[in-house]
């Protein structure tokens, strides 16, 4: 089911263009981080896909002229350090101006380091300690069933992130309360700041760790967005919180950076982003008329 | 033994004001959504959770999530009270209180029960002796504690009423009754005075405003005439009363069931240092934990009773007539 969105931004099942999409998404990224000379690529990469789907593939409800609508579904993004991927997609969507998205980490940006409930329009939690973003959205999903509205919570996590005790406390709570509202996707990446997640501190088995908190669990590749868009409607027709695993590499897009864990958070340089970008310019179809009709349409709609 | 609080009686514990004001609540304000992890018979959210239990959640033994929950009802226009022990609330839902509820500012109510050592037998893992200052270190916070059941009925009002997260601590003996009826004009960060005395002043919060009475009664008789001041709001600090008591009285104790460091006396003494630096002394826990034992006894033996200020009176004076006067 496609719910009614009320955004200028285009929501499309046309897989051709949603990867359009998904490259424009990646391009910010990069040049947002090479700006800023700091943040987290790999795990901002690795959710592009994911994101791109809530975002325009018409699975989250939001109006960006009216960031509070009370109807919208919300977007909690736990692991919050990838969060040039939600600036971006806000960007595109129509939160503002993409322009902005230059303003990342800087001294009086709305565009925090992690994000910042209260600051960019579009960001629904203050995140950035791993490990909460679960209990902050199933608590807005418990809001949700006592209204009996029929909004809904998405809640994107790190396979690190599912290492932090209260993820669990969050799940089993959510298993036995069962909102069938929440649904929790976890970006898979394989690795963690310190190194690969399997070496550190293994999470697996993890369809099993959800499925026995009482989840119903999918796995799917994260960067198909025609599965990730399937694994969407599947997870918004349960009837229980749902978990989507979502088997993804850090990185993704960018060749130098793919699975190559020195990029979980160090920006690219300069050379690196001029590199970057001509691999994904390859990749770019039609994104550059619609990153021109948002802008524009942004500043219109800011007069 | 003697009472801790001679002359004046007990009311009900503050906990218990606080579940049926909480029940009173719910059926006026619709947007009140109780949490308690696993302890409500003993905080006293049970009292709503009867009489709305549709608003009310039991989220199991685990405060971080409770925490991290009621950050997400708030933002959802909910107004979340979420109770636990304080030891168990603020310490173990101490990152989430920060990052889901401080630092967004939202518009949640924590009642952490069982506050101090005067909870008695369950011992040292149980009571409560750091909560005040680490929730006075969560900025956009209020920090109250009330000193009897009456106080407690006006604080949980006003914590609805405000907007924003308030920290209320309450108690699990009965407490001394130091109002005779549920005060008009009470509201977050104003200190009320007690008694009028031009030697020094006691401030205090919870049950030592109770000991803070007998020993006003105590020095009295010695010719020693202390001013009395009910703290109950520990962030914001009334730092006007602060400076009314330094410079009209020249001395301050700060009596409070808490570590030494960080509550009450840090906090007056940080607002008199700028305002009007008088000596000060410190009747508290000190730096240690306490252990099981009957409540008033472990009172005593911890250096929380009236005697203890009134001996913290008597030093404060002697200072001062040996010319210790800033």
């Amino acid at each position: 089911m496609v719910k009614a969105m009320r955004s200028p931004a285009e929501v499309t099942r046309d897989l051709g263009a949603l990867r359009d999409r998904a490259t424009t998404i990646r391009r910010h990224i990069v040049e947002m981080l090479a700006a800023a000379a700091s943040g987290h690529p790999g795990g901002s990469l690795s959710a592009v896909e994911i994101v791109t789907a809530l975002y325009f593939g018409g699975y989250l409800r939001y109006d960006p002229r009216n960031p509070d609508w009370p109807e919208r579904d919300r977007f909690v993004l736990s692991k919050g350090h990838g969060v040039p991927v939600q600036y971006a997609a806000l960007a595109e969507a129509g939160f503002f101006p993409i322009e902005e998205l230059k303003t990342l980490r800087r001294i009086d940006s709305r565009l925090q380091g992690h994000p910042v409930l209260g600051t960019a329009p579009g960001i629904e939690a203050s995140t950035g300690s791993l490990g909460q973003g679960l209990s902050i959205g199933f608590g807005m999903a418990m809001a949700a069933k006592m209204d009996q509205a029929d909004w809904r919570v998405y809640v994107l996590m790190g396979d690190g992130e599912c290492q932090e005790g209260q993820v669990w406390e969050a799940a089993m709570a959510a298993g036995h309360h069962a909102p069938a509202n929440l649904i929790a996707i976890v970006d898979y990446n394989k690795f963690q700041l310190d190194g690969a997640t399997a070496e550190i501190l293994s999470i697996e088995p993890l369809k099993a760790k959800w499925e026995s908190f009482n989840w119903n669990v999918l796995e799917v590749d994260g960067h198909d967005l025609g599965a990730v868009m399937d694994a969407l409607e599947w997870a918004n027709s349960q009837e229980r919180p749902a978990c989507i695993i979502a088997h993804t590499i850090k990185g993704k897009g960018v060749s130098f950076m793919e699975g190559e864990n020195a990029y979980h958070g160090v920006a690219p340089t300069e050379e690196e982003l001029a590199l970057a970008l001509g691999e994904l310019g390859e990749t770019l179809e039609r994104a550059e008329t619609s990153i021109e009709r948002n802008g524009t349409a942004q500043k219109e709609a800011g007069k | 033994m003697k009472s801790l609080y001679p002359g004046l009686t007990l009311g009900k514990a503050t906990r218990d004001a606080y579940g049926e004001t909480l029940r009173e609540l719910g059926g006026q304000y619709k947007d009140i959504v109780v949490l308690d992890a696993d302890l409500a018979k003993s905080t006293k959210s049970f009292a709503f959770a009867e009489a709305h239990p549709e608003r009310f959640l039991n989220v199991g033994i685990q405060e971080a999530n409770m925490v991290g929950m009621a950050g997400g009802l708030a933002s959802s226009g909910k107004v979340p009270f979420i109770s636990s022990f304080a030891a168990f609330v603020i310490l173990k839902g101490f990152d989430q209180l920060r990052m889901a509820v401080a630092y967004p500012n939202l518009n949640v109510k924590v009642i952490g029960s069982h506050g101090g050592i005067s909870i008695g037998e369950d011992g040292a893992s149980q009571q409560s002796v750091e909560d005040i200052a680490l929730a006075c270190a969560l900025p956009n916070f209020v920090v109250c504690v009330p000193c009897d059941e009456y106080q407690m009925r006006a604080a949980v009002r006003a914590a609805y009423e405000h907007k924003g997260p308030v920290y209320i601590r309450s108690g699990r003996p009965k407490a001394p009754l130091i109002y005779d009826a549920v005060p008009r004009d009470f509201r977050f960060g104003k200190a009320i005075r007690l008694r009028e005395g031009a030697d020094a002043t006691v401030m205090a919060y919870g049950l030592m405003v109770g000991a803070a009475l007998v020993a006003h009664e105590q020095l009295a008789k010695e010719g020693i005439h202390v001013r009395v001041v009910d703290v109950p709001t520990l962030k914001p600090l009334d730092e006007d009363e602060v400076r009314l008591a330094a410079v009209e009285t020249g001395g301050i104790v700060a009596a409070e069931e808490h570590l030494t460091h960080g509550g009450l006396g840090a906090r007056v003494a940080q607002a008199a240092a700028r305002l009007h630096p008088v000596p000060m002394e410190f009747v508290a826990l000190g730096d240690r934990y306490a252990e099981s034992g009957d409540p008033e006894a472990l009172m005593r033996k911890y250096g929380m009773t009236s005697e203890e200020i009134v001996a913290a009176v008597r030093r404060l004076v002697a200072r001062r007539r040996n010319g210790d006067e800033s």
